[in-house]
């Protein structure tokens, strides 16, 4: 910073180069910058630093288990079925409504796309699951889905079952798989929709011109500029599976068939109150889910990511 | 506009011969009968999964019939005392407020810095910005709650403020850059010429221009927050959580409460957010709630 204080010398002056602020502020470096401060601060110190501190206490586990093993945590994880198990619990459960919740969006946000009479009104309509969140729409789902609540009557109504054999959609993998149905698929309809209407209409009406029927259009149109959006979509989906812990608990079963990852750093942080081994839970949760992400994103990779005549 | 009753504009071939229109309209209907049908079962079940714990909150009892004996409002007044919700609606109140106030404070300025200026480790600050987004709250928040209890930070309302700031920092930034590009850079350096010094660029120009994206952010941070659970569950302790987290706390250790008490609740956390939604969709649109890609192509 010597060299700020002195006059910014003029093009080519005694030593041949501006002064150092000058050749900062060439490359973007300015005082402005400093209003940027706050903010990466405040995440370093709330984010970046606490995981850097999660991921240092995993591999510190508590003075209680005798072991100086700095990979003590991961191989009791790793070693113990029921622990190992909540990562396919997991998997089994997201992916799959990620999945539904993709496949279901595509066929509804297609029918969409142009400008449909009622859409903005479909479109307000399905922001209410995602606004309620998954703690009420369990809520919901305890009293509705019930034995003795509305849609068990309606099934014994038109006679699909009876007292004795209420469907089971309550405290049981369904369950849970239910609810990331209802908050995730309108959560993917709204994306999918704003990919394709980033899609140029006039592309499918050229391809309609020369007589492709909309199938056709579909498949060769369409669906190739809409398919690095759609892992993207799935992508996003599939994180929010991270976030069932409030339905798992409330809708999922007690023996264990809905004991996901997030259930089981819950328990390490709060019931046994060992934190080492809660945050090597968050920490192998993460991994899954960078793992899972970056599969798919590298599937994306293959896909046509030319220009789709809109925003893409 | 008269056509769109089955199909969309784009989906009425405009060379078509009458024939090959006729066919495609056999094909057509039964899938879009099947899309829509997929659509309004959906709706029907959500209304079923709302309305039965609106009705379930009034009523006197209710089991094993279509309908409630009788309807009260005492559970109401129960549940208001029993879960002493007027403190907790303080609290969501106080922590939303704040979370909001100094988002838009920490993360405005931010947002100002990445849209206009281009600098050597751009991408990596990008990063630090995406990943609170990204990364899904429960695997963060138990470290982040962890080092909040070291520092004896957390069951506090602070800790529960700053647990929250964790992602709205990122996500005001995310939403007010493409607003603050969209804005003439030489509306500033006209500003500038006459004499005007940052301080009052950003005061007297950009504040007035970025009205709009504020409140967007702002609302859409408000939403984010009342519904946040994982990280106020995680920071909270028994007189600093919010509505969402004394909703799931009721239905947790439900047992000795009538159902209704919760599920009065559960209407009252409902309504909270309704009302939330109808403010937030007066400044965004919906898809802007679930994705920082604002849809500037759809015009209506």
């Amino acid at each position: 910073m010597t060299s700020a204080t002195t006059p910014a010398p003029t093009r080519g002056g005694a030593s041949g180069r501006p002064a150092l602020s000058h050749r900062l502020a060439e490359r973007g470096v300015d005082r402005t910058l400093l209003l940027l401060l706050p903010g990466v601060v405040f995440l370093i110190a709330l984010f970046i630093y606490p995981f850097a501190y999660g991921l240092g206490l995993s591999f510190q586990p508590l003075p209680a288990h005798h072991s100086t093993d700095p990979l003590y945590n991961y191989k009791q994880f790793f070693h113990d079925p029921y622990q190992r198990n909540t990562i396919w619990i997991t998997l089994k459960i997201g992916l799959p409504a990620a999945l539904i919740n993709v496949l279901a969006s595509i066929p509804i946000a297609y029918r969409l796309r142009g400008k449909v009479r009622g859409k903005r009104l479909l479109t307000t309509a399905l922001v209410i699951p995602i606004t309620l969140g998954t703690v009420l729409t369990a809520t919901g789902m305890i009293e509705y889905f019930s034995g003795t609540g509305w849609l068990n009557r309606i099934l014994m109504a038109v006679h699909l079952t009876d007292v004795d054999h209420p469907v089971p959609l309550l405290h049981n993998y369904w369950g849970v798989m239910l609810s990331l149905i209802i908050s995730g698929f309108p959560f993917a309809f709204l994306l999918t929709l704003s990919y394709l209407s980033g899609i140029d209409p006039s592309l499918e009406s050229a391809a309609a011109v020369l007589g492709a029927g909309w199938f056709k259009r579909f498949r060769h149109i369409t669906f190739p500029l809409l398919a690095p959006g759609l892992a993207m979509t799935f992508c996003l989906n599939f994180v929010l599976a991270f976030s069932v812990f409030p339905s798992a608990v409330l809708l999922g079963d007690g023996e264990g068939k809905t004991h996901v990852i997030s259930i089981a750093a819950y328990d390490a942080a709060y019931q046994e109150y060992d934190y080492s081994k809660a945050s090597t839970i968050a920490m192998i949760m993460a991994a899954v889910m960078l793992i899972v992400i970056s599969l798919v994103l590298t599937g994306r990779a293959q896909l046509y990511r030319g220009s789709s005549g809109g925003k893409g | 506009m008269t056509t769109l009753d089955t199909a969309p504009l784009s989906d009425v071939e405009p060379s078509a011969l009458t024939a090959v229109g006729a066919r495609r309209r056999v094909v057509l209907r039964p899938l879009s009968w099947l899309t829509w049908g997929i659509v309004a079962f959906f709706f029907l079940n959500l209304a079923g999964i709302v309305g039965s714990v609106v009705v379930k909150s009034f009523s006197t009892q209710w089991f094993n019939t279509w309908w409630p004996a009788g309807f009260t409002t005492q559970y109401w007044v129960e549940s208001w005392h029993e879960f002493d919700l007027g403190h907790v609606l303080i609290v969501t109140l106080e922590v939303s407020l704040a979370v909001v106030v100094i988002a838009s404070l920490v993360g405005v300025p931010a947002a100002y810095a990445l849209a206009r200026r281009n600098f050597p480790l751009k991408r990596a600050v990008m990063v630090v910005f995406l990943l609170p987004v990204m990364v899904p709250p429960i695997a963060y928040g138990i470290p982040l709650a962890t080092v909040l209890y070291k520092y004896n930070l957390a069951s506090s309302l602070t800790g529960v403020i700053l647990a929250n700031l964790v992602p709205s920092v990122p996500f005001v930034v995310l939403t007010m850059t493409p607003f603050i590009e969209q804005i003439d850079p030489k509306i500033e350096a006209a500003a500038r010429m006459c004499g005007a010094r940052t301080f009052s660029v950003f005061t007297r120009i950009l504040a007035p221009l970025l009205v709009p994206g504020i409140l967007a952010a702002s609302v859409l941070v408000l939403v984010r927050t009342v519904g946040m659970f994982e990280l106020t569950y995680l920071t909270a302790g028994t007189d600093s959580q919010t509505l969402v987290v004394a909703l799931y706390n009721a239905f947790y250790g439900s047992g000795i409460r009538a159902p209704q008490a919760s599920d009065a609740m559960s209407v009252l956390y409902m309504l909270t957010m309704l009302v939330l939604l109808v403010v937030a969709l007066r400044f965004v649109n919906p898809t802007q709630l679930v994705t920082r890609v604002a849809d500037e192509r759809r015009g209506d």
